[in-house]
C-alpha cells in the first residue's frame, strides 16, 4: 500500500481541495453558527461571544512564533485536548485560539498556558497583536533581512502592549523581508520592510544558461536592464545584460526573474520603516503605509535600531493620539510634519515620492504647520 | 550536544515572546536537519545575507504548483538542508482544526520532512518547511489518501483562497465567508493547481468592512461583506452603554482610564458622514447617508448590528508594490448577494469574466490590478460588462482628456480637409 514509484498514477487522488471546515468546529461553534449576538473582551487575550441561544463561547488567544515545530503544534494539541474538546484555530495574524463553552473553564486553561511559558495570552483590543511576517533567512532566496529574528526582537520589546490594552486603538505591525511583500505590509500601522540598496550584480558566466534574457530585461519597471554583450571569466563573449545604475530603484524584480542578477549584500541591505496604513474601513478609508525611515542597518541577532524605531513611534502615538485613532489617522490629523517632529525622526528627501503617482503626495495648499523643519 | 555553535541565535532564546530558536533546538534533538537549519541561519546572522539559492522547479505529477524548490548555497557545511523544499497545504476555511488532524499532519511531517512548519503562510496555506525531492510524491500520497488534504497554490495560478472566521464566531459577518471560500476553492481546483494565468491571483473573503483577512489590500478579487438596509438598533442596549453598564468597543480600551463613555464624542462625532444623533435617550441614524464604515457598530456591539439585507461588495486589483506600486482594491460591485443556494453564481460570473480577459490580455507577471491601470477603469468596466456609476470613483476626473470614440460623435471622425479649406483658407 502507499505510493508506488513504479506506478505513480495507480490509485492517484488529485484535486480534492481542503478538508471541509465544519468537521473542525468545536460543538459551541457548530451549534451557534450564524447566531452570535455580540462579543466582549473580558480581559486581554480573552473574548466572550454570546449567542441568541444564550450560549457563550470564551476564546483565549495566544501569540505564536509562526515558524514552529511539530512538537510545538503537539503542545497546542495537548492543551486543546485537555480543555477544548480537541479543537483549536489559528488566526490570520498567526495567533492560536482556544475556545471553551463556559466561564469556569477559562481559568484552568489560562493556568495551563501560563505553565508552558511559550504561550503568551494577549493580542486583543487596543494593543499590539502578533506581527504578520515572512520567511527571511530561514527559508527564502530574496530577503533583504531576516523575519523571525526581527519579529522576536520587536515582540520581546513590545510584549507589554501584547498583554495589555492601553493604546488609543489596535496597532498592526507587519514585517516583509523584501519588496515582494509576501507579508503585504503596505497597509499596516507600522511596517518593517527589508530593502536592498545596491544594484544587481551580473553573473556573465551563467546568465545565458539560467535566464531568459528578454524576461530579465522586461522585468525592470524602469527600463534599467538592457541587452549587452558580457565577458565570462574564461574570456568568452556571451549574450548578457547591463544595468543603468542611476535608474535602479533596488526592487529586486530582475533577480526574481533571473538568478544571475543577485542584489543582496551585507552592507547594502537593511530595513525601512513605513507607518500609518490601515485595512479596516472604520471611520476613514483603508490607507497605505508611508515611508518615514528609509534605512536602518541589519544588526542581528536583535536589530536594536529597528526595535528602538518601532517602539519610539508606538509610544509617541500612544501618548498623543485620541481614543480610537489609528496611527495613520493620528498622523493625518496632526499633519505629517508634526509626526516627524513629535517622533524626532529626521525628514529626508527619501520620504518624498518620486515614483509613479508621486504628485498625488505633494502638498498643494498653503495650509501647513510651523515645525522645527522651517528655519 | 549541539552540532553547530549558534552564539548569535542563542541570544534569541531569552525574552518573553515565544522563541523559534528554542523550538528549533528542541526539534533538533529528534531531527538532525533542524541543526543544519540553525547552523545555516547562524551563518546568515554572521554574514547578514541569505544562504538559500534561487528557486528550482520541483513538484508532484499533474500539478504546476504547491511545492517550492529550495536549495542551500552551502550544502557541504549543512547537508541536512541541501535540498529543503516547501510544501503548501490548502488550509481548511478560517483555520479551525481538530487535534486529530493536526497530530496526523505532525506525524507525517516528522517522518517525511524537517518537522518545521509555518502556521500559516501569508496567503493562508499551512506551510511545511523543508523536505527532499524524493519525499514529494510520498507526502502528496499521504496527504490525499490519509489526511484528506491537498496542495495549495503557487506561481501564476489561483492562490489558495482564504477567509475570516465569519458566522462561525462573529456577529457581523454579512455572508457565509467559510462556505464561500470552500465552495469557490473546490470549484476552481484546476485553476489552483495548474498555473495558466499571467501571474498570481488571490481572492479573499471578509464578512464585514472591518476586513479581518485584509482582502482590500491583499487580494486581486476581494469580497467584503456589506448590507443595504438599516442598521439594527437595540435602544435599551444604547442606554446601557450611555449609563456605563456595558464596556464600549467590546472592552477593547479597558487597559487605560479614558474617562466615562461619551456617546456624542466617541460615536456620533466620529461618524464619517455625520448621520447620527441623539433624541433624548434614543440613538437615531439617517441610514440613507450611512456608508457602513462599522465604527458605531464596533463601539456599541450590543446595541447595533448590520442590517438584515446582507451581501457583499466586490473590489478588484489589490497588490503589494512589485511592480507598479502597491494598490488597494477598487470598488467594482457595490452590492451583490453571496448566496450558497445558487453556488455563489454572481461572484463566479464576474470572476470568470475577469479571468477570460486577463488571461488573454494580461502581460507576463502583470497582476490584474496593473492590467486595469494600463487600460483604464472605464475600459475594464466595459469589458466585464459593468455599468459605470459614481460609486466607482472617489471623484470625477479633473482633466478633460476624454477618449471619445468615432461612433459617439455626430458625423463621426471622417472629414474632408478640402471641404474644410473651402471655408477656411490657410
Amino acid at each position: 500500500m502507499g505510493y508506488d514509484p513504479e506506478n505513480p498514477m495507480k490509485d492517484r487522488i488529485t484535486d480534492i481541495g481542503p478538508p471541509h471546515y465544519e468537521q473542525f468546529f468545536p460543538p459551541v461553534i457548530k451549534e451557534n453558527y450564524g447566531k452570535w449576538l455580540y462579543h466582549e473582551i473580558v480581559q486581554p487575550g480573552v473574548l466572550v461571544h454570546v449567542s441568541e441561544t444564550g450560549a457563550e463561547c470564551y476564546t483565549v488567544r495566544i501569540g505564536c512564533a509562526r515558524l514552529i515545530s511539530v512538537d510545538m503544534v503537539r503542545d497546542y494539541c495537548e492543551i486543546a485536548d485537555k480543555h477544548c474538546d480537541g479543537y483549536l484555530r489559528f488566526t490570520t495574524r498567526n495567533n492560536v485560539e482556544f475556545m471553551v463553552d463556559s466561564k469556569d473553564k477559562v481559568q484552568p486553561l489560562l493556568d495551563d498556558l501560563a505553565k508552558n511559558g511559550q504561550m503568551p495570552v494577549g493580542g486583543t483590543g487596543a494593543g499590539v497583536t502578533n506581527i504578520v511576517h515572512t520567511q527571511g533567512w530561514v527559508h527564502c532566496h530574496t530577503p533583504a533581512t531576516d523575519a523571525s529574528g526581527v519579529v522576536k526582537a520587536v515582540m520581546d520589546e513590545l510584549f507589554d502592549y501584547f498583554t495589555s490594552m492601553t493604546l488609543p486603538a489596535q496597532v498592526r505591525v507587519a514585517l516583509a523581508c523584501c519588496l515582494n511583500m509576501c507579508g503585504a505590509v503596505h497597509c499596516s500601522d507600522i511596517a518593517i520592510l527589508g530593502v536592498h540598496r545596491k544594484p544587481p550584480l551580473i553573473d556573465h558566466d551563467v546568465i545565458s544558461s539560467v535566464c531568459e534574457i528578454p524576461l530579465a530585461i522586461a522585468s525592470c519597471p524602469l527600463g534599467a536592464v538592457k541587452p549587452a554583450k558580457g565577458t565570462t571569466t574564461t574570456g568568452e563573449e556571451v549574450k548578457s545584460v547591463t544595468v543603468t545604475v542611476e535608474r535602479c530603484m533596488f526592487c529586486g524584480n530582475c533577480y526574481t526573474m533571473c538568478p544571475a542578477m543577485p542584489l543582496a549584500d551585507p552592507e547594502g541591505d537593511g530595513i525601512a520603516i513605513l507607518v500609518g496604513g490601515k485595512i479596516s474601513n472604520a471611520r476613514s478609508a483603508p490607507k497605505f503605509s508611508k515611508l518615514v525611515i528609509p534605512f536602518l542597518p541589519n544588526t542581528p541577532p536583535r536589530w536594536p535600531e529597528t526595535v528602538a524605531a518601532v517602539k519610539n513611534i508606538l509610544e509617541v502615538y500612544a501618548k498623543d493620539a485620541n481614543k480610537y485613532e489609528r496611527v495613520g489617522e493620528w498622523a493625518e490629523r496632526i499633519g505629517w510634519e508634526k509626526f516627524f517632529e513629535k517622533c524626532n525622526i529626521p525628514f529626508t528627501e527619501k520620504s518624498i515620492d518620486d515614483y509613479r503617482l508621486a504628485y498625488d503626495t505633494w502638498r498643494t495648499t498653503t495650509q501647513f504647520k510651523y515645525t522645527s523643519h522651517i528655519k | 550536544m549541539p552540532k553547530h555553535d549558534t552564539p548569535l541565535l542563542d541570544q534569541l532564546e531569552s525574552g518573553p515572546w515565544p522563541s523559534f530558536v528554542s523550538d528549533l533546538k528542541r526539534m533538533a534533538q529528534k531531527k538532525d536537519e533542524c541543526w543544519d537549519i540553525l547552523g545555516q541561519v547562524e551563518l546568515s546572522y554572521k554574514d547578514k545575507i541569505t544562504h538559500w539559492k534561487h528557486g528550482g522547479i520541483v513538484g508532484v505529477f499533474g500539478y504546476g504548483g504547491g511545492v517550492i524548490g529550495r536549495y542551500s548555497d552551502v550544502p557541504t557545511r549543512f547537508p541536512g538542508v541541501a535540498h529543503f523544499h516547501t510544501v503548501r497545504l490548502n488550509q481548511p476555511s478560517s483555520k479551525f482544526y481538530s487535534t486529530a488532524i493536526l497530530r496526523q499532519i505532525c506525524d507525517m511531517w516528522e517522518r517525511r520532512g524537517s518537522g518545521m512548519t509555518n502556521f500559516h503562510g501569508s496567503t493562508g496555506d499551512l506551510v511545511l518547511l523543508g523536505t527532499t525531492t524524493d519525499q514529494l510524491e510520498e507526502i502528496f500520497w499521504e496527504c490525499t489518501h490519509d489526511l484528506g488534504m491537498d496542495l495549495g497554490g503557487s506561481g501564476g495560478n489561483l492562490r489558495t483562497p482564504s477567509c475570516c472566521l465569519g458566522k462561525a464566531r462573529c456577529e457581523w459577518s454579512c455572508y457565509d465567508t467559510q462556505a464561500a471560500c470552500h465552495n469557490i476553492t473546490m470549484t476552481y481546483q484546476d485553476e489552483l493547481h495548474r498555473p495558466a494565468f499571467p501571474y498570481k491571483f488571490k481572492t479573499k473573503f471578509s464578512g464585514c468592512p472591518n476586513d479581518c483577512v485584509a482582502a482590500i489590500a491583499r487580494s486581486d478579487f476581494a469580497v467584503i461583506g456589506n448590507w443595504r438596509d438599516d442598521i439594527r438598533i437595540d435602544q435599551a442596549a444604547v442606554k446601557g452603554y450611555v449609563n456605563g453598564d456595558h464596556a464600549a468597543n467590546g472592552g477593547a480600551h479597558s487597559g487605560r482610564d479614558w474617562g466615562k463613555f461619551d456617546i456624542q464624542k466617541e460615536v456620533i462625532d466620529l461618524c464619517p458622514t455625520g448621520c447620527m444623533w441623539m433624541e433624548g435617550d434614543a440613538l437615531k441614524i439617517d441610514n440613507a447617508e450611512c456608508t457602513r464604515c462599522m465604527h458605531c457598530i464596533n463601539v456599541l456591539p450590543r446595541a447595533l448590528r448590520p442590517g438584515k439585507d446582507q451581501g457583499a461588495s466586490i473590489l478588484i486589483g489589490a497588490k503589494a508594490p512589485i511592480l507598479d506600486g502597491a494598490q488597494i482594491a477598487t470598488l467594482v460591485i457595490p452590492f451583490c448577494k453571496m448566496d450558497p443556494e445558487n453556488e455563489f453564481e454572481e461572484y463566479k460570473d464576474l470572476l470568470e469574466k475577469c479571468w477570460d480577459w486577463w488571461m488573454e490580455h494580461g502581460k507576463n507577471r502583470e497582476r490584474i490590478g496593473e492590467s486595469m491601470q494600463r487600460i483604464g477603469l472605464n475600459n475594464f468596466l466595459s469589458i466585464i460588462e459593468v455599468e459605470p456609476i459614481p460609486q466607482h470613483v472617489k471623484e470625477p476626473r479633473s482633466n478633460p482628456y476624454v477618449f471619445w470614440k468615432d461612433e459617439e460623435v455626430e458625423g463621426g471622425f471622417e472629414r474632408d480637409v478640402k471641404e474644410f479649406r473651402k471655408r477656411h483658407a490657410m
